[in-house]
């Protein structure tokens, strides 16, 4: 009850706010305000103060082939995602399909690119929610050998960018067609010591997120994730489907899907048409594809006794770690087999036109749109992050949350909030700004 | 850990990866710590110790009134300031608003741009306040990164490179492009620091690193011309990145 609340700073005798400053531990900076009143939450908002960047409008004016450089930009932790989605949408237009020995090196990257932002956001970013610390500088004092290992898979990660991308923050060598360079068999083949370390730690990192404790707390979710036919959806995917029945070619995403500016965001927040808020992500991967996942991933879910549908967002850590298994199984996989492409990109000659590009960024599916003209130079971009989506989800959970955790001492509900916004490993950072984390209570007669 | 000097890593309008690359620095990172107390670094911890900071990291540019006021709070408060990154060093990708009216851009992407509160311009740190040593670079380079971290906890001067990538490339004995295959490279006219990656990979450089010292851009232009890439083209390869240094922007200005 809201007369139990501990607030330090009481506005008046009726109000409690309690403001933690700053959300921590996400990509960008946005803010929180929960708005309680006799014990019914009246308003809940995640603001971001992103200051805008303007990515989509800047892109006018530029040649096709620059698409990927520039919008990789907009994200430092999943650059591969915007170039992937970028080049995808100027194949589209081109009308060129890259054969399948890139389309697979093209996976090898995105593994990549999983593998070192999932052991970024379970080890350092979530993990200390759950054990109660403020950062894993804390965890590294109790649990050194935890922090090692997420140290050394996320070198894994970073260092297949490297081999295949040139860098793991803003790879160079992805184009519109495939790549520059492809990497030689034993530049590949370099990396298979660490990658099976890998796969090993990935399986301890699901024993070890299982076993932390998550707060009761189930959600009746839209999932919404990439078809990639057989495959789990990471790089690509042909179809947009939903838990509840969505299922549309990539190119009527836009159709589905309304993005609309709200006053406390810099964000678009976007809903699906005439059926509100959505989630995308892990959870909503897991939920659709997850018979797809390698005989390792599943196996590794199920010895933790992971359901098939998970809907306790706080355990989408335990999704992830089962992701980061797939990653790596995926990504030895493709180097076992690869065989050089016998030339590194495919030719591409603009044609004016649209072009859509998808692909599941580690926090969820990421869409691009360009119309083009007949010379290259791009007309109009539209681009739809993770996050955009996710934002009126995060807000449906907190609301719920703090009804069902109003009793709880206000600044462990804070916290709480905090956990469940980084449940979605939010990336505000094409945005970003002061995050002010304030719940307000107000007692009413 | 009293008594170690105080890190302080600030956000302005970037995209994290330059902040980022601290924590790739995945081998040095622990014992980094035992040097070194993060004193604010919020993409890592919830933990917010106050200033005076020994060292503040500012990563991003300029781009909002907050930001114009928060960036004088923080040199207040620091001791020695090192812009990081592309974005802190001359605007970043987001300066390429500053040769485009805002407004309408902004009329582009959102539906009510009167909830924005945006500048005209995207400026580099040093347009605001006196910065102590930049890293440059779309993103940085760890090595630089941490060279300038132990350089600022020795009190030496940071080993900042002040040649180009074609010296770099020299080092590594990767061919010149430009010359066996005819391809555009920014190379001539941008800082070192990348470990000449492009060219390595049969791409030109793009100049992600921004401009060297002096750099001779009217000639790299003029021989791009002579390989036959068209003006809009030139102009385009200037205006990335760094596009907002002042090297970059008169050369890229002159192509149109």
């Amino acid at each position: 009850m809201a007369d139990q609340v501990t607030g330090e700073h009481p506005t008046s005798p009726r109000t409690r706010t309690v403001e933690t400053g700053y959300l921590a531990r996400v990509e960008g900076e946005g803010g929180m305000h929960i708005r309680v009143v006799d014990g019914a939450v009246e308003q809940v908002r995640l603001t971001i103060f992103e200051p805008p960047r303007l990515f989509e409008a800047f892109l006018r004016g530029r040649s096709f082939t620059e698409a990927p450089d520039l919008t990789a930009r907009i994200c430092g932790i999943c650059p591969v995602a915007y170039q992937s989605a970028a080049t995808m949408a100027m194949e589209a237009i081109c009308r060129v399909e890259v054969g399948a020995r890139l389309r697979e090196l093209r996976r090898l990257l995105y593994c990549g690119e999983w593998i070192a932002s999932h052991a970024l956001h379970v080890y350092l970013l979530h993990a200390p929610d759950f054990l109660g610390l403020p950062s894993v500088v804390e965890i590294a004092r109790d649990h050194p050998e935890v922090v090692d290992r997420a140290l050394r898979m996320k070198k894994i990660g970073n260092e297949l960018m490297q081999v295949v991308g040139g860098r793991a923050i803003h790879p160079v060598n992805v184009r519109v067609g495939g790549f520059f360079r492809t990497p030689t068999r034993p530049e590949l083949e370099a990396l298979l010591p660490e990658l099976e370390w890998g796969l090993d730690a990935a399986r301890q990192t699901v024993r070890w997120a299982a076993s932390l404790d998550v707060p009761r707390f189930e959600q009746d979710y839209e999932f919404v994730a990439l078809d990639d036919g057989d495959r789990y959806p990471i790089d690509r995917g042909d179809r947009v489907r939903s838990s509840r029945g969505l299922d549309i070619p990539v190119a009527e995403f836009s159709d589905h899907v309304v993005e609309e500016h709200v006053e406390h965001a810099n964000a678009l927040h976007a809903t699906l048409r005439e059926r509100g808020p959505y989630l995308v992500g892990p959870l909503a991967r897991y939920a659709l594809a997850g018979d797809l996942l390698s005989e390792a991933a599943r196996a590794a879910a199920e010895e933790v006794g992971l359901p098939r549908t998970v809907r306790n967002p706080f355990r989408s850590i335990v999704v992830r770690a089962v992701e980061l298994v797939e990653a790596f199984h995926e990504a030895l996989r493709i180097v076992h087999a690869y065989e050089r492409p016998s030339s590194p990109a495919v030719e591409c000659v603009p044609r004016a036109g649209t072009g859509h590009g998808v692909s599941e960024a580690p926090r969820g599916l990421i869409y691009h749109r360009y119309r083009i003209d007949g010379t290259g130079r791009i007309l109009d971009a539209t681009i739809v992050p993770p996050t955009a989506q996710n934002q009126p989800q995060i807000e449906r959970d907190l609301a719920d949350l703090v009804t069902a955790y109003l009793d709880l001492p206000h600044d462990e509900l804070t916290l709480r909030c905090e956990q469940a916004i980084r449940n979605y490993d939010p990336c505000i950072s094409c945005a970003t700004h002061t995050l002010d984390v304030t719940v307000d209570r107000v007692e009413r007669d | 850990m009293a008594g170690l000097p105080k890190l302080a890593v600030w956000k302005f309008s970037s995209c994290d990866g330059c902040q980022l690359s601290l924590l790739h620095c995945e081998d040095e990172l622990l014992p980094l710590l035992g040097r070194i107390e993060i004193a604010y670094f919020p993409e890592a911890t919830r933990t917010e110790l106050d200033g005076p900071y020994d060292v503040s990291l500012v990563e991003g540019s300029v781009t909002t009134p907050e930001e114009a006021e928060r960036i004088e709070a923080v040199r207040d408060r620091s001791e020695v300031l090192v812009a990081i990154g592309a974005c802190a060093t001359t605007g970043g990708i987001q300066a390429l608003r500053n040769s485009a009216d805002v407004d309408e851009l902004a009329r582009v992407v959102y539906a009510h741009p009167e909830y924005l509160d945006t500048l005209e311009t995207s400026s580099p740190i040093s347009a605001h306040v006196e910065v102590d040593h930049e890293i440059q670079g779309c993103p940085i380079s760890r090595g630089q990164l941490l060279d300038t971290l132990l350089a600022i906890l020795t009190g030496r001067r940071p080993n900042l490179p002040q040649s180009s990538v074609c010296m770099e490339c020299k080092m590594l004995g990767t061919p010149c492009l430009m010359v066996t295959s005819g391809i555009g490279c920014l190379g001539p006219v941008t800082q070192a620091g990348c470990g000449a990656l492009c060219p390595s990979y049969d791409r030109g450089c793009f100049g992600c690193y921004g401009p060297k010292e002096l750099p001779n851009t009217a000639a790299l232009a003029g021989r791009w011309s002579e390989l036959g890439i068209p003006a809009d083209a030139v102009a385009r390869a200037f205006r990335t990145f760094t596009g907002n240094a002042p090297a970059f922007r008169e050369e890229s200005d002159r192509h149109g």
